[in-house]
């Protein structure tokens, strides 16, 4: 796996519970599905263990994951949960979008018309 | 865990000072980045620390301990020269680093050496530069030392070899119980593998603190915090 590209202004764990969160909601990692162990994890994303030590401790306090003890670390079997992550997900990128189109000075009209173009494919970035 | 402390530190070359009353602790574990422009005490930081040199005022302790020519079995440098025999192997490297280093761990130095896919029976003379890199960083991580001081490890490697030599820091360092020290320029490289931060300037450690907690507070790379402090 290549190494995520992190951004500038915000802590790594944050970054790295993003990337997981947004795995999980695609399905990559499934209800159940076991994480890379923390050094795994650590190597293939390329970031100190200890942050993802960190990473794995927060999304456990959101209950999207859960460690069991000696057996690892596991991705919520509760199907509400991986929902309202999925709705949370979508309503940050919902977040950037809107503050893309103001700072292109583009009102919630020709956004909205923009966005179905794009939706229904025809009317791309030409 | 290990408890490193410089109290008031001062070094000087001839009339030349290259650290001025550093008085500071270290973090018991992990991985701790020492970033700065060039001639700022970088590496004579990392000499004291590992005994190499001493201090002409002030104190520098591993455990309560003052370094010195016996802090070999407490702390590790890894230089940035050449530190490798060139007419011996890479086993016989290994085999002759076992008879130096109290608590070398042979096992672990052939295993780092098969990951990185170096051939135990090539000459050290006969390594490219990436391969003694990869050498000297497998010697040193076997000598499993509750400090590691790694000067300069990534300098003048490709990217391949840099990617290689993080990724054997992250896959054997104990940052649970060890602390590894490491000098570079490559910061943006750098910065994601690293608990925390010192810059150096003019002698002096101006910046000391936890990336993750600098960055929730500043919103900044290391580099920009660099510019800061340094410019």
């Amino acid at each position: 796996m290549k190494h995520i590209e992190f951004n500038d202004y915000q802590p790594i764990y944050q970054q790295l519970m993003d990337h997981i969160s947004q795995r999980i909601c695609r399905g990559d990692l499934a209800p159940g599905e076991k994480l890379p162990s923390v050094r795994t994890m650590a190597v293939e994303a390329g970031v100190n263990p200890n942050t993802v030590s960190r990473t794995y401790m927060e999304l456990e306090r959101e209950k999207i994951v859960e460690s069991r003890r000696g057996q690892g670390t596991f991705v919520t079997e509760e199907k509400q949960v991986i929902e309202k992550l999925r709705k949370s997900q979508a309503a940050v990128q919902a977040d950037r979008f809107k503050s893309s189109m103001e700072q292109l000075g583009i009102d919630k009209e020709t956004a909205f018309q923009l966005l179905n173009n794009t939706w229904d494919g025809n009317g791309g970035s030409s | 865990m290990t408890n490193v402390s410089c109290r008031n530190v001062s070094k000087k070359y001839g009339r030349k000072e290259a650290l001025h009353s550093v008085d500071l602790t270290l973090p018991e574990n992990g991985i701790a980045g020492i970033i700065g422009p060039n001639g700022s005490g970088k590496s004579t930081f990392l000499k004291l620390i590992s005994g190499l040199i001493r201090p002409d005022s002030g104190t520098v302790k591993i455990n309560g301990t003052e370094t010195g020519r016996k802090s070999g079995s407490e702390a590790a440098y890894l230089s940035e020269e050449d530190s490798l025999y060139d007419f011996m192997t890479v086993g016989k490297t290994i085999a002759f680093s076992a008879g130096v280093y109290p608590g070398f761990d042979r096992e672990l130095a052939h295993t780092l050496v098969e990951e990185m896919k170096l051939n135990e029976k090539d000459k050290v003379k006969h390594l490219s530069r990436g391969n003694k890199a990869r050498l000297k960083l497998a010697v040193t991580m076997a000598r499993k030392t509750p400090v590691l001081c790694l000067d300069e490890p990534l300098s003048g490697m490709d990217p391949l070899v840099r990617e290689d030599i993080l990724r054997l820091i992250v896959t054997h360092l104990d940052v649970e119980h060890q602390l590894c020290l490491i000098t570079s320029h490559e910061v943006k490289e750098l910065e994601p593998f690293l608990d925390h931060v010192l810059i150096m300037h003019d002698g002096q450690v101006v910046v000391d603190r936890n990336v993750e907690e600098l960055k929730e507070t500043e919103r900044k790379s290391l580099i920009e915090m660099l510019r800061e402090v340094t410019g």
